[in-house]
């Protein structure tokens, strides 16, 4: 009996660990502005309640992710009775453009509020052409 | 009641349904409304001492920030200021989704709560507002004679 049944428990725990996997996946999409100028790009993301300690940024090839968790130092025995923000994680995936400098990323960490620099490369710069008179 | 503007914009019906979902689950709703997808976003709760609200307000002046509490009404207001350049006319915005500007939001307090003992946090981007419960309405155990 028990052979019969162990497969289909360690399936069921399987199913059950995805499960848990997927919720703890879900993350809310901050809001941004995103602004370009001659010399590169300003980004700013709303991470509320979210310490230095608990954002991360990753770039790979030309993806840029921001990921964050905000910690809220709550009350032991807290009962909620209303919640507008449901989870605490961050997530936001952006595609880079070739131009940019992923090298000179700057970012900043203010009263949870992310400021991302992002500058075009030198070669990108915007740059006026001579016109030659013949 | 909500009217759409197209009446068979897919999109504006599936937000109409949302927006009655959520009123057909909220299972408290007050005279003041749902309230619902405001800025700052409000987590409300509850301890036997306290009632605890985390206003969600990131990039807020902390000097701007107002929490006033009168009749058991609690109001948070304050700005938020503007982010984008001005007046740099070579500057692209290409998303502008972050609230900015004025905002002001009253929540109902339970009657319990003591005006006096009011706390207020502000850090990371999150107000913590904490109001104690008066005692009387503590549970307390009676000792029987």
């Amino acid at each position: 009996m028990n052979s019969t049944t162990s497969p289909r428990v360690a399936e069921s725990k399987e199913l059950a660990r995805k499960e848990g996997a997927r919720y703890s996946d879900a993350a809310l999409t901050p809001p941004v502005d995103v602004i370009e100028d001659s010399g590169g790009i300003t980004l700013f993301a709303d991470l509320p309640g979210v310490s230095r300690e608990k954002l991360g940024l990753h770039v790979a090839s030309d993806t840029l992710t921001i990921e964050a968790e905000s910690d809220l130092a709550v009350p032991e025995g807290l009962e909620s009775s209303h919640t507008e923000v449901g989870l605490a994680r961050f997530r936001r995936v952006f595609t880079l453009s070739k131009e940019l400098d992923t090298a000179a990323i700057s970012a900043e960490l203010k009263q949870g509020v992310l400021k991302l620099r992002i500058p075009k490369a030198e070669h990108a710069q915007p740059r006026r052409i001579e016109i030659q008179a013949t | 009641m909500y009217r759409s503007l197209f009446p068979r914009d897919v999109f504006a019906e599936m937000d109409r349904l949302q927006r009655e979902m959520q009123q057909a689950f909220d299972l408290s709703p007050t005279i003041r409304g749902f309230g619902r997808n405001g800025f700052p976003a409000l987590n409300i709760g509850g301890t036997p001492q306290t009632v605890e609200i985390y206003a969600f307000a990131p990039g807020v002046d902390p000097s701007s920030l107002e929490v006033n509490l009168e009749r058991g009404l609690l109001t948070i207001a304050g700005t938020r200021a503007n982010a984008l350049p001005q007046g740099d006319a070579k500057a692209a915005v290409h998303i502008n989704e972050r609230f900015e500007g004025a905002f002001r939001r009253v929540l109902t307090l339970p009657d319990d709560a003591d005006p006096d003992a009011v706390q207020a946090k502000y850090r990371d981007g999150v107000l913590h507002i904490t109001v104690q419960r008066r005692a009387s309405s503590q549970p307390r155990r009676i000792t029987v004679q």
